[in-house]
């Protein structure tokens, strides 16, 4: 593919507001998962919670939670005043909207069903189901925060989905649809995931550790980034951090388990390479999925080490942010890039026995590396997976 | 502008029992009758595993593989782009009743059914295709923005989209604050090149032109365009069955619309011999 710059990005999840305490969270190994006291759940888990989401200033901020962590993330980092700046260089039907979510706003459908009418069944009449419930809520809301009006389309692919909004934005540059592109996406506490996921038994009782012996499920979090996606300018600046491969494939196996040899998540590895013209060998660290349950771990470690060798250095940073499910793509796409800049190889501090039986080069200690190109793995129920590869400009 | 050639069709709705037999009420020789929607069984699955599947997958199977036939590709080495604006609102419905309840228990088959992408996941198991699936959501513009991304995907990697474009109505309450008029599916199979199984040729543009999208002649069939997001489709589907030029302009957002040129090629035949 045609690489692309991410020109201006932002991020927001339980590490904190914005890339600084992003980054400065990575340094420290500071993890965001708390004992679960997330609405009325009484579930023995922890969860990565955004901060001050309901603190009545924010209530009114945007129409559900969801769109309000979206909306945290959009006014981080100068995001919105950079795509001001790029509406004004394309024009806003230039600039399309590629954005992700897997549950959306249905906190607030949840809510609404508590509170139907004992006579009739009915909703409260200030269920707005368009700007919360609806898949594409979160689409709409950023088109409009961005006064964008270009294509614009929400995606939804599971725990994929914000790693698959790259492919799409590439497809749709590369198409001449646009000219530029806004991707990310926006994930939110609920009761239907924190249940859900129980109801699958794959929840930990501890803040989750991956690649450990001891792994016994994931620890939900929640989260948003946005990236401003733009064909690349003949010299880019030192730091510009780009997209330079996508790879996408389907497991065709099992609806929410993932292939025990992780057959389709190396077929998206090699697919993302091939995308790039890049080999194994050209990969400096890898951002994993490790979502720490113990049969994904294990397909992912196959996969991986399958692909690489067991020399190529590899994380999940899921125990630090939580798995943001739809918007893990993004966020751990933003910790690559933060990765890339600032030369640094992300840890996972919950992480206390290495599963010996794991044969990736797995880094539990955060440390200071020079990283040209980083693969960020992102698997999801459905049996979608994709990888991404970013790096320096050549 | 994005060219892209049409090779196949599926379609499911009331009335609008697959797109061979639907050709002539979508192109207006024969009146349209609404019925109640039967979704054919798909080849794809086996009848025990049909039995057990929940109405989104059934209908998406039906549609995908009557195009995939139709256009005579392999499932399994063919992308596809699935796009609806509700999902499957029975399942949803049922996992916001078990949580509106003390025990909190949700069905682990019910929550791994409600992503998005479920259909686009049964869809690769039952066709044993490890090739991309995306799945979409574009609210009344669900259609448009799938048909979109498929013909970008068909151009970009240089071989034949599948699109599966379809909704199902809500169970109540949700049904009263987002009414969705029946069961409605739709599938196009889109090669960036033109072949022996090209039925038409289709330049689409995203344009704002000030005028409302096409609506279809028929009242009945154009209360069923406005009333399920997937029917949308249906202008274009029309289009294609008339095998005459023309444009159609089908619903986006915000007042603008993806203007479609239309350019039937072959004979009125080619589309019409499986009949």
């Amino acid at each position: 593919m045609q690489p692309l710059v991410l020109s201006s990005f932002s991020v927001v999840s339980s590490l904190g507001d914005g890339l600084a305490a992003t980054l400065d969270a990575l340094h420290t190994g500071k993890s965001g998962l708390a004992p679960c006291r997330f609405e009325t759940v009484k579930l023995p888990t922890y969860v990565g919670e955004v901060r001050g989401l309901d603190d009545p200033a924010n209530i009114q901020a945007a129409p559900c939670r969801n769109s309000r962590v979206a909306r945290r993330a959009l006014e981080q980092d100068g995001f919105a005043r950079n795509v001001a700046v790029a509406r004004e260089k394309y024009g806003s039907d230039r600039i399309g909207v590629f954005v992700g979510t897997s549950t959306s706003g249905i906190l607030e459908t949840e809510l609404a069903y508590r509170q139907r009418n004992s006579a009739n069944g009915r909703l409260p009449a200030a269920f707005d189901y368009a700007q919360s419930h609806n898949t594409f809520s979160v689409a709409g809301f950023v088109s409009e925060y961005l006064a964008l009006d270009g294509p614009a389309v929400a995606l939804s692919s599971a725990c994929a989905t914000t790693a698959k909004v790259f492919g799409t934005a590439a497809r749709m540059i590369a198409s001449g649809m646009c000219d530029a592109a806004i991707v990310g996406g926006a994930d939110s506490l609920c009761l239907t995931t924190l249940y859900g996921f129980q109801s699958l038994n794959l929840l930990s009782t501890a803040p989750c550790r991956p690649f450990d012996r001891e792994r016994d499920g994931i620890s939900i979090g929640e989260g948003a980034g946005f990236a401003l996606l733009e064909k690349p300018a003949e010299r880019e600046v030192d730091d510009a951090v780009m997209l330079l491969g996508v790879g996408e494939s389907n497991d065709a196996y099992h609806m929410s388990s993932p292939h025990p040899e992780g057959v389709g998540a190396r077929l998206a590895m090699e697919r993302a390479l091939a995308s790039a013209a890049l080999a194994p060998k050209d990969i400096d660290y890898i951002n994993l999925h490790g979502t720490a349950t113990k049969p994904g771990d294990a397909a992912e470690d196959i996969a991986v080490t399958g692909l690489f060798g067991v020399e190529t250095p590899c994380s999940s940073t899921k125990g630090q942010t939580g798995h943001t499910l739809g918007a893990a793509g993004i966020i751990e796409a933003i910790i690559s890039g933060l990765s890339i800049r600032h030369g640094l190889m992300p840890g996972s501090p919950n992480t206390q026995n290495l599963d010996a039986s794991l044969r990736g080069r797995y880094v539990v200690d955060s440390r200071p590396a020079q990283i040209d190109r980083v693969m960020s793995n992102s698997f999801g129920f459905g049996g979608s997976n994709c990888s991404l590869i970013l790096g320096r400009a050549a | 502008m994005i060219e892209a050639y049409v090779e196949g069709v599926g379609l499911c709705g009331p009335g609008l029992q697959g797109w061979e037999s639907s050709r002539t009420v979508l192109a207006g020789i024969r009146p349209y009758l609404s019925m109640p929607v039967v979704v054919p069984p798909s080849a794809l699955l086996p009848a025990n595993e049909r039995r057990r599947m929940v109405s989104t997958v059934k209908l998406t199977m039906a549609v995908g593989s009557e195009a995939i036939f139709h256009a005579g590709r392999d499932a399994a080495v063919t992308p596809t782009v699935f796009t609806s604006s509700s999902g499957d609102g029975d399942t949803i419905h049922q996992i916001l009743e078990a949580l509106a309840t003390p025990e909190r228990e949700v069905s682990p088959t019910r929550f791994h059914n409600s992503v998005h992408n479920a259909p686009a996941g049964y869809w690769s198991i039952a066709t044993r295709s490890r090739e991309p699936t995306t799945a979409l959501c574009g609210y009344d513009a669900s259609f448009a923005a799938g048909l979109l991304d498929a013909a970008a995907q068909a151009k970009d990697e240089g071989r034949p989209v599948a699109l599966i474009a379809y909704d199902l109505p809500y169970p109540e309450p949700l049904h009263t604050v987002r009414p969705v008029v029946s069961s409605f599916a739709t599938a196009l199979v889109l090669n960036p090149q033109a072949t022996d199984h090209s039925l038409a040729r289709l330049i689409i543009a995203l344009r704002r032109t000030g005028n409302e999208p096409t609506p279809m002649p028929d009242p009945a069939l154009e209360k069923l365009r406005r009333g399920n997001p997937a029917a949308r489709s249906l202008p274009l589907l029309a289009a294609l069955a008339r095998h005459a030029p023309e444009t159609v302009a089908v619903d986006y957002r915000d007042g603008k619309h993806l203007m479609v040129d239309v350019s039937p090629i072959g004979s009125q035949s080619r589309g019409g011999q499986a009949a």
